[in-house]
């Protein structure tokens, strides 16, 4: 059956990309292997998505995995994002010779492709799960005190946050038994739709409310989001990128299939309510501290969690146009996130600082990195063509159409909030004057580079990143090199992934149909 | 002759008593042995559903489960355990002991609150312990927000696990097998996981102390 392969590929692909990782053979060429591995993984979304949308749903295992128009489009974009990271061949800021980063980096690629063709709650609990386990170690890869700080609090938020998830999963099924279901179908997706309205509604209520705040901590909603900006920020820039750019976006998958679910049986107020809270409140706290932001790659991570929250907001509004544009968005940020984490981890190993005002005029010295950079910021602060912009223009509509216009004030007037920080941060960081004086701390890197060991000396948050390593052809200057710049072979990735954000931005061709398709899935015909 | 409704019930008292225990003692050691006995009240619940039904799956499972939380957990956090006479006591807690058995207590009667749809749905003798197992849920999590010790936080990270697996045999008789497996196998790496970051911060950090880690903040 060629459709039961398409939706054991995504995960088998990776999987295998993993043990040859963890042999001799395939570690040497790891870039290869990851770009391989991605590109097939593509192919396969692709190929699954054009069969869900011309002929409906495809499952296998029992049922175990199932794949419909908006597992397809969630798969694209894991696809899409991880080709990216490989072909941008990053590895600043990545130990040599670590035998286990690449192993941990396809299984968690592996992980998340699990989680968007779960076709049951238990499973896709499990699939979340499981990325937390196999990113632990990526978050605190550099073994720095704050690296470690931030993997511990990633763990153990997360691992509650997602336990919370398992409450739910768990009083779910026990209302889905008493409904007449039993056994693993129980938490099937079309099992639980097809059955919402026999739930008890008092224990579904208290049910999915758990599911969402669990799995809304993953996608870094508040209140369970403190893990976010820590571990964004220390780990290395390939793993913040696949973290922000999809991490986030598959636990809001999560958050999408538990309120199809919840909408049926209990009618959409409920969770509309709640949604509405935690997207307002994580608008509002990722607005606040960015305004307070030194850090590029924390203000990397606040933004990310401005973007969640607006997709929170989509999805609580849930009609088809308001899914049609966090799925939109979910694409369109997951690219520029990517590329904008990307060229942080160059610029972090370039200016060996990751404090915004220690970088000066960016553009004129690197133009190719500070140009990277610059565009991506402009896509994500949403500026046309980007496809952001397009989304964020969907959601207004949406929710305007809906008349939660009071929800559209407050939201975009955070959004501002946002754009104002971002915007001013980054065109200090691209146009600004000269630096500022070099702080003790930078002047410690280079001692450290030579240690072989990147603990980070006491002192703010900026300064505990860990210093830079040159490789062994470069001059060994690694405070302030005189003029570096992105290499070719590193940019060209970058920009075509920018340039795949801006024509998303203007027609969504040729994906227009899977789009609508999966829209239809999670908003219905509305 | 005690029947298996008053054994379930014995079983989840010891199963509460010991997350309370947890909370109270200060020393790690007697923690980690609190939580050996909580998964043999843990297991001994889920092997009285299991006798009461005269289903032989449910009592393999609560074999399986007994060994994995009264035996295999507890033993990777005891190794996470520093011979140092100042690593094995409980830092000072955000809440203090005396407030924090307050605060358990209060969890309690919450959780008798919240659970009262649960039960209402199938109100049997076995479903009438779900408050307890929640209660365990709510001391977990308190015991992870305010207790700075790496090792203590794990306890509390597997309080709360026993507490939602009990849940889940009092309430619908277990999750189908293959999840329940998964999630078995996934809470087992994470106290991996969390033992081999609790070795990293001591060679690192020089202690287990998550009040030494205040670095990363806005």
């Amino acid at each position: 059956m060629p459709t039961t392969l398409l939706l054991f590929a995504p995960i088998g692909l990776p999987l295998l990309a993993a043990v040859s990782q963890a042999t001799g053979g395939g570690r040497r060429w790891s870039t290869a292997v990851g770009v391989a591995t991605s590109v097939l993984l593509l192919t396969a979304a692709a190929a699954l998505a054009t069969e869900v949308t011309r002929s409906g749903p495809v499952e296998a295992a029992g049922g175990l995995l199932s794949a419909d128009a908006l597992s397809g489009w969630m798969l694209l974009v894991v696809g899409a994002v991880a080709l990216l990271v490989f072909a941008s061949g990053d590895r600043h800021g990545v130990r040599r010779n670590s035998r286990w980063y690449p192993i941990q980096l396809h299984l968690f690629i592996a992980a998340m492709a699990t989680a968007v063709l779960a076709g049951n709650l238990g499973v896709l609990w499990v699939a979340v799960e499981a990325t937390t386990i196999v990113t632990a170690f990526l978050v605190g890869h550099h073994r720095t005190r704050t690296a470690l700080e931030a993997a511990w609090k990633y763990v153990v938020l997360c691992s509650v946050a997602i336990a919370l998830a398992l409450l739910g999963t768990i009083l779910l099924y026990y209302a889905a038994r008493h409904a007449g279901l039993s056994g693993i179908s129980a938490l099937d997706w079309s099992q639980l739709a097809a059955h919402a309205g026999e739930l008890d509604p008092a224990v579904t209520r208290i049910a999915v409310g758990l599911a969402v705040l669990g799995f809304g901590a993953k996608a870094g909603l508040v209140p369970l989001h403190a893990w976010l900006p820590d571990a964004h920020s220390q780990a290395p820039a390939p793993i913040s990128a696949l973290m922000s750019g999809v991490l986030l976006s598959v636990a809001l998958y999560a958050v999408l299939r538990v309120k199809l679910v919840a909408d049926a049986a209990l009618g959409p107020a409920y969770l509309r309510t709640l949604l509405l809270i935690l997207a307002l409140a994580t608008l509002a706290v990722a607005a606040v501290l960015l305004l307070t932001q030194r850090d590029y790659k924390r203000l990397l991570a606040y933004s990310s969690m401005e973007h969640m929250g607006l997709m929170a907001l989509g999805v609580a509004v849930g009609t088809k146009v308001a899914i049609a544009a966090v799925l939109l968005h979910i694409a369109g940020h997951g690219l520029a996130k990517t590329v904008a984490f990307l060229s942080s981890g160059h610029l972090l190993h370039q200016e060996g600082t990751s404090q915004i005002a220690q970088v000066r005029g960016l553009l004129s010295r690197a133009p190719v990195l500070g140009g990277v950079f610059g565009v991506a910021t402009l896509a994500l602060l949403g500026l046309p063509p980007s496809a952001l912009f397009a989304s964020e223009l969907g959601l207004a509509r949406a929710l305007a159409a809906d008349g939660l216009g009071w929800v559209l004030v407050v939201a975009f007037g955070l959004v501002l909030v946002a754009f104002a920080a971002i915007g001013t941060r980054t065109a200090g960081m691209l146009l600004g004057g000269p630096a500022a004086p070099v702080v003790p701390v930078d002047a410690e890197a280079p001692a450290l580079v030579g240690a072989g060991v990147t603990a980070a000396p006491a002192g703010g948050a900026g300064s505990t990143v860990p210093a830079p390593r040159p490789r062994a052809s470069e001059s060994p200057s690694p405070a302030r090199p005189a003029r570096v710049d992105l290499p070719r072979t590193a940019a060209i990735p970058l920009v075509i992934g920018l340039i795949v954000v801006a024509v998303l931005g203007v027609t969504t061709w040729p994906l227009t149909d899977l789009l609508t398709a999966a829209a239809t899935v999670a908003g219905g015909g509305s | 002759m005690i029947d298996h409704i008053q054994a379930l019930h014995l079983a989840a008292g010891v199963f509460l008593l010991t997350a309370v225990g947890a909370l109270w003692r200060r020393q790690l050691p007697a923690k980690v042995r609190l939580l050996v006995v909580q998964g043999v009240a843990l297991a001994a619940m889920i092997g009285i559903i299991g006798a009461q039904r005269a289903d032989l799956e449910l009592l393999a499972v609560a074999l399986g489960l007994g060994v994995l939380r009264a035996g295999v957990m507890p033993a990777l956090i005891r190794r996470a355990l520093v011979p140092l006479p100042q690593e094995q006591r409980e830092t000072r807690p955000v809440v203090d002991v005396a407030t924090s058995l307050l605060a358990a207590a209060l969890l309690t009667l919450l959780a008798y609150a919240v659970t009262r749809p649960l039960v209402a749905l199938d109100p049997t003798p076995i479903t009438a312990v779900l408050p307890v197992a929640v209660a365990v849920v709510l001391i977990g999590f308190f015991t992870l927000t305010t207790r700075r010790r790496a090792l203590s936080q794990m306890v509390g990270f597997l309080l709360l696990d026993n507490g939602i697996t009990a849940t889940a045999f009092l309430a619908a008789g277990g999750i189908p097998l293959v999840v329940e497996v998964g999630v078995s196998f996934d809470v087992l790496l994470i106290v991996l996981v969390l033992q081999m970051l609790t070795r990293r911060l001591r060679a690192t950090v020089g202690t287990t102390d998550l009040n030494e880690l205040r670095e990363l903040r806005d």
